[in-house]
């Protein structure tokens, strides 16, 4: 029986592996095409201030090596045969391969989005069900205020908000960046990383709590009013031992789903976010890439943060799998 | 003396319509019940009479926009909020009417362990569903796993589990094949007679009719006769209110006539008595007034006309 099952998941598994490929594939495509009529000049992007010293015969001469002068698909093919080899090309503005400023990158962003995931997932949980628990009462109806208040405020405009209270104001945390500026890399310890990374994540747990607050706080009323919860009272129980009991496992499972499939809003709160705090993190790499026309890191950040995303919400499926025994155990059957 | 005395019971929901109208809807209207001890009651009415609204009234978890008059004693005393959070699920216990009213994502043997109230609570789970014959591998089944015997079964065990002195069934029997049901009635009747009391809210008189002593006939949210089980005999001669003698007329094995209309809805109650509107023998005076419970041989009725 177990066999079967780990089959079943198996192919589950296989299935939106899948689906994956040919997600990445139509991505890639759109993407190409998009930067491909964008009014980027990738040799202008190259090249830079010096663009004048550079005549016309030079420029061509760029082109033809870098295939430029080919048709559109044949370009497309060469670059989706090197991004299979693993090579996503050289970062025009980093000068550096693109996998490597990825890495170094994604390490960074994944600091900040974690932390803000955690915080704001278990604070949002929180608040959602002290909601629901006193519905109807004062507390409740501040909690839903400042969701919905905060589920219409856009993060940058919180961020700055939240650097000019604390930096400037009160000057508790430094205004931006990863590390302070002015100290040899291997004299930055991890605190003060750590002091960096407090305001980005401040910013977007801030933002976060309000949807998985929200949802759990709607869920949770549905749960109190259910006719388990009414039997579990006609059995004596009541007050906490009741929620921990029966509100608990009932709601927290369509939480932490909600909270894998928040993983794209992280992402793109995380790119407003870290380039208002100049936090030098996957975010801030993209608006760069963009900015300055440096296609192929602009290319490999949308294929990363398409896997990263498509992984929020392939976890966010499993999560229900694993962990509801009604999908769990019916597979059993 | 009675165990449970519901005396004039009254429940009503407050509603707001047009948004800012409020209106009390009234569900129950001066409802009086006794249960003795080694008693089995049936409380039998059409749906939509009520009858789960008692059960909830009496255990006290009516929701929140509910209000509630009358009294209820136990063993002679008020059931006042504050003693009742010490009785419900120790003295006094709910036997719901479907799967549902279980936990959906707790296993079934520990969903009847928070029920008990013994030192050991899992010998305690084991003992009872034993005697219900339900496999060790219930234990650690979820509720969506039982079949509708096996949950009906579970639901008993987590009232028997508690010791309970006094069991308050909803419907235990619909959807279920006449052997569960023949099944889940004698665990009821053993329990009685072990000199406990159940309450056993049902519509279907022909199975109360099986296992019980006393009957109160429930309609549009009052009784309007208690009798007992042998007067519903032959073509109902012995039995006293017109509506009871209606629904003992449209069993199967007897007349299978059912009297025209439906119950009257709680917005709009009739000024006199209830079944007025669709009695056969109602006379002008009926519509004066609601008729107050009399005794009449051996029961209680509440009809005017009732010999």
């Amino acid at each position: 029986m177990r066999k079967f099952n780990g089959g079943k998941l198996g192919l589950f598994i296989l299935m939106k592996g899948v689906r994956m490929v040919t997600l990445l594939v139509a991505i890639c495509f759109i993407s190409f095409l998009l930067v491909k009529n964008s009014p980027i000049d990738p040799i202008q992007a190259y090249i830079g201030a010096d663009m004048l010293k550079v005549g016309p015969e030079q420029r061509e001469k760029i082109a033809e090596y870098w295939g430029l002068d080919q048709p559109v698909m044949v370009q497309f093919l060469n670059w989706g045969s090197a991004v299979l080899a693993g090579d996503l090309g050289t970062s025009m503005i980093f000068r550096r391969p693109v996998i490597e400023v990825i890495g170094e990158r994604f390490f960074n962003s994944l600091a900040l989005m974690l932390s803000a995931w955690l915080l704001s997932g278990v604070v949002g949980f929180v608040m959602g069900v002290i909601a629901a628990m006193k519905k109807g009462t004062w507390i409740d109806r501040m909690i839903k205020w400042y969701c919905f208040t905060l589920a219409s405020t856009p993060t940058f405009w919180m961020g700055l908000l939240v650097l000019m209270v604390f930096s400037v104001w009160l000057g508790w945390f430094p205004i931006g960046m990863g590390v302070p500026a002015g100290v040899l890399s291997e004299d930055v310890t991890l605190m003060d990383r750590i002091q960096h990374l407090i305001l980005p994540v401040l910013t977007l747990s801030i933002l976060g709590v309000a949807n998985v607050a929200l949802h759990t706080r709607q869920k949770l009323i549905v749960v109190m009013a259910s006719d388990y919860v009414l039997f579990a009272r006609a059995r004596g129980e009541k007050g906490f031992a009741l929620f921990w009991r029966h509100g608990l496992r009932n709601v927290a499972l369509p939480a932490i789903t909600l909270q894998f499939a928040a993983f794209s809003e992280l992402f793109g709160g995380a790119v407003l976010a870290e380039q208002v705090f100049s936090y030098p993190g996957l975010g801030q790499a993209t608006i760069e890439a963009g900015l300055r026309g440096d296609v192929p890191l602009l290319l490999g950040l949308v294929i990363f943060s398409t896997i990263f995303v498509f992984v929020g919400n392939l976890l966010a499926d499993l999560s229900y799998r694993v962990l509801d025994p009604r999908t769990r155990e019916v597979r059993k059957i | 003396m009675s165990i449970l005395e519901v005396e004039n019971l009254s429940v009503s929901f407050k509603q707001y319509t047009d948004g800012f109208k409020e209106i009390n809807h009234k569900v129950i209207s001066s409802l009086s019940v006794t249960l003795e001890a080694g008693e089995i009651l049936a409380v039998v009415g059409a749906s939509g009479s009520g009858k789960s609204l008692l059960a909830h009234a009496i255990l006290g978890i009516l929701p929140r926009n509910a209000s509630i008059s009358g009294t209820i004693k136990y063993k002679g005393v008020e059931l006042t909020a504050a003693r009742l959070a010490t009785l419900r699920g120790k003295e006094l216990a709910l036997v719901p009417q479907s799967v549902n009213f279980l936990d959906p994502l707790m296993r079934v043997g520990s969903q009847v362990r928070t029920a008990s109230n013994s030192e050991d609570v899992v010998s305690a789970q084991r003992k009872v569903f034993e005697r219900y014959h339900l496999g060790k591998e219930v234990e650690s089944m979820y509720p969506f796993q039982l079949s509708g015997g096996m949950a009906r079964r579970t639901l008993l065990s987590t009232a028997m589990v508690s010791g309970a002195k006094v069991i308050i069934a909803d419907e235990p029997t619909p959807g279920l094949d006449p052997i569960v049901i023949k099944e889940a009635l004698s665990n009821f009747r053993e329990f009685a007679d072990k000199g406990c009391a159940v309450m056993l809210i049902t519509h279907d008189i022909e199975s109360a009719l099986q296992i019980t002593d006393k009957i109160a006939v429930f309609y549009a949210g009052t009784t309007v006769e208690i009798a007992s089980v042998k007067d519903f005999v032959g073509k109902g001669e012995a039995i006293r209110h017109p509506y009871t003698k209606a629904l003992w007329r449209a069993l199967p094995q007897n007349e299978f006539i059912s009297i025209p209309g439906s119950q009257p809805h709680p917005s709009s109650l009739p000024p006199g008595c209830l079944f007025a509107p669709r009695c056969e023998i109602a006379t002008p005076e009926c519509e004066q007034a609601p008729p107050d419970m009399r005794e009449l041989r051996d029961g209680m009725v509440r009809c005017i006309h009732a010999t």
